[in-house]
């Protein structure tokens, strides 16, 4: 495939991740941080950022490990603990470098970098990766894609918490059980989003 | 770790209380099937329990698999409770986690290749559940091997009770049939195809959620006297 292809299959993709193929509302990646930590918005801001940025790069990190390390090695069923290795790892660069360089930005974002590591929408953006057989740009849009499409979620979750928080709500459904609820209901609002694209 | 933290301890400090005092095996089995279960009590763990369990069949292997694991990796934590520095507690864990996720992986693989193929990404994403990683952190870290191994196996058999009755339901609900068989007749009866789509999935575990905190709710407040 030549490379305009590609750019135009990424563009594809990357949108799809946002709307029709929504990592979060869609694949269920990412739920329990989805659910802990969308109280506020100016959080659920911070988190979604840093997942859009750790998403993107270690999607890109894992499929170059994979293709160059695992795959000539004949260890593929390895990549499990090799992709959470890369991850884990790259969380702690992330926040190491952040520190170092801009302290504003760790201000912002430092809280949840640890966070990140046990994110399962990372790890499961990589499975996917692989299963799908991407190859490295539509990986590149993929990423961006799904991190993106994580962030419009919590945000609007996030929204719709705040709102939430001084209505009565029944005992049993407090909590966690509201927010699913509404999660389902914004699930439905995504499905809306199909006839966007036609054929993924 | 941490957001595993963030999403238990607000619903949940039994389990630290109850974990050691808990000497008993019986205890900690009907802790982690009723008690404090994972899903519906502590809500770990959900990202795989939702995207598999639009069928009853897969719901049953990935219970299946969930139980394998967190009895593995508790058992194998708690042998090596001893001799893990405590720094590295965390990476040790992972290491084991996976090592039992790959094992299960291979296994569906090589025997069950649609299966395999259907639940796609969803096995290998045990290895971030919080359930497991919890467990090994908050009980084989302190609790003697075959103790461990009973917490294990009834956190893993309440996970898998809450996927076994969602997927029941869904499978029902969506396409009129369980485990295939037609059970509920198109002649009277229109699969909602919602059920098994993604919102389906969302309402139905926060249904069983609002159940579970419904019919518990007195308890908790019994508890906190």
């Amino acid at each position: 495939m030549n490379v305009g292809a590609e750019i135009q299959q990424a563009f594809v993709v990357c949108i799809s991740a946002v709307f029709t193929q929504n990592i979060l509302l869609a694949y269920f990646l990412g739920l329990c941080p989805f659910i802990g930590v969308s109280r506020e918005i100016k959080t659920a801001f911070g988190l979604g950022l840093a997942v859009i940025f750790v998403l993107t790069a270690t999607v890109m990190l894992n499929w170059l490990a994979y293709r160059y390390v695992l795959e000539p090695l004949g260890l593929e069923f390895f990549r499990f603990i090799l992709f959470i290795i890369i991850i884990a790892a790259f969380v702690q660069f992330t926040e190491m470098a952040i520190e170092r360089f801009s302290p504003f930005l760790y201000q912002k974002l430092g809280v949840f970098l640890p966070l990140i590591t046990v994110n399962c929408a990372i790890l499961g953006a990589s499975l996917f990766m692989v299963i799908r057989n991407y190859s490295f740009i539509v990986t590149i849009g993929w990423g961006l894609g799904s991190g993106t499409g994580w962030f419009l979620a919590i945000m609007a979750m996030a929204g719709i918490r705040q709102r939430l928080a001084h209505e009565r709500i029944p005992r049993g459904l407090q909590g966690p059980g509201i927010t699913l609820i509404i999660a389902g209901l914004m699930a439905l609002a995504f499905i809306g989003f199909t006839g966007v694209l036609q054929g993924r | 770790m941490a957001d595993k933290n963030a999403a238990s301890c607000a619903t949940c400090a039994s389990p630290k209380k109850k974990g050691p005092c808990g000497g008993k095996g019986m205890l900690t089995l009907k802790d982690g099937v009723w008690g404090i279960n994972p899903l519906a009590i502590q809500v770990l763990g959900i990202c795989s329990a939702l995207a598999v369990t639009n069928r009853v069949e897969t719901s049953l292997v990935m219970g299946a698999a969930l139980i394998f694991v967190t009895v593995g990796s508790n058992l194998l934590v708690s042998l090596l409770r001893n001799y893990t520095p405590h720094r590295i507690r965390m990476i040790a864990e992972v290491a084991i986690i996976a090592t039992f996720v790959i094992l299960f992986d291979q296994f569906l693989k090589a025997f069950y290749w649609d299966l395999s193929k259907q639940l796609g990404p969803y096995v290998g994403l045990i290895i971030t559940n919080c359930i497991v990683m919890g467990r090994a952190e908050a009980f084989a870290l302190q609790n003697p091997p075959i103790l461990s191994m009973v917490d294990g196996l009834a956190n893993g058999l309440g996970y898998a009770a809450i996927l076994a009755i969602i997927g029941f339901w869904r499978e029902l609900l969506g396409t009129g049939k369980v485990f295939g068989l037609t059970v509920l007749s198109d002649h009277w009866y229109a699969p909602n195809q919602l059920m098994v789509l993604a919102p389906g999935a969302f309402f139905m575990l926060g249904a069983v959620i609002a159940l579970f905190n419904a019919i518990r709710g007195p308890q908790e407040e019994e508890d906190k006297k």
